[in-house]
């Protein structure tokens, strides 16, 4: 009972955060805006709904013993981990990228990137 | 002890948020003033894809579509950083 709830929770709370950030990447007027709204929460969403798949598995492999429940927890456990990281170094590089290529934050105050010495 | 088996009970309509969302990522896809702007959408549209094939391994029950999700998730990763490559005038 304790886990069902604790599954609906994270699967709750991680396809609200997918929505917030394609809503962010559908209304921002910006690049990189639309990127901070989109490569944060969508990680963050699909990192709780990859947890809820998790607790899924402890949950059943605890009842029943069968090993293919152990192997459903331990792949999406590496599933979420290769995801955190790579969409954070992604993005980054994407960031990186645009702003080489010309597209500059319109109202900036501090431009760090821009000051640099090719 | 037995437990419940309702693989369809919440697991699915979560699923078809998540393809409905894929739809919104790909409307900036297509609209997308810049490349980069295109990119985002694309990488978007690949971790909404790998979230819901997770979740579908549940719903299948098939561990297979997890290991399927890891790989597309490096591939993407992979993908991402030549498009950026690309776009910053290195290639």
């Amino acid at each position: 009972m304790i886990a069902e709830a604790l599954i609906l929770v994270c699967l709750i709370i991680g396809v609200t955060f997918n929505a917030l950030g394609v809503l962010g990447l559908i209304r921002f007027p910006d690049l990189y805006t639309r990127m901070h709204a989109t490569t944060k929460a969508t990680t963050f969403g699909s990192i709780f709904t990859g947890s809820a798949v998790v607790i899924y598995g402890i949950w059943i492999y605890l009842a029943t013993w069968d090993s293919a429940f152990m192997t459903l927890f331990i792949h999406a456990l590496i599933a979420i981990v290769a995801l955190a990281f790579t969409n954070a170094v992604s993005s980054h590089a994407l960031a990186r990228a645009a702003h080489k290529s010309g597209i500059l934050p319109h109202p900036a105050v501090v431009d760090r990137l821009a000051e640099v010495k090719p | 002890m037995t437990v419940a088996w309702e693989p369809l009970s919440y697991w699915m309509p979560a699923v078809a948020i998540l393809l409905v969302l894929i739809f919104g990522a790909a409307f900036r896809l297509a609209k997308g003033p810049t490349p980069a702007d295109r990119a985002v959408a694309v990488d978007t549209v690949n971790t909404l894809v790998i979230a819901s094939m997770v979740i579908l391994a549940v719903v299948y029950r098939q561990v297979i579509f997890v290991d399927i999700a890891i790989v597309y998730a490096v591939l993407s990763y992979v993908s991402t950083l030549y498009i950026a490559k690309y776009l910053g005038g290195e290639m």
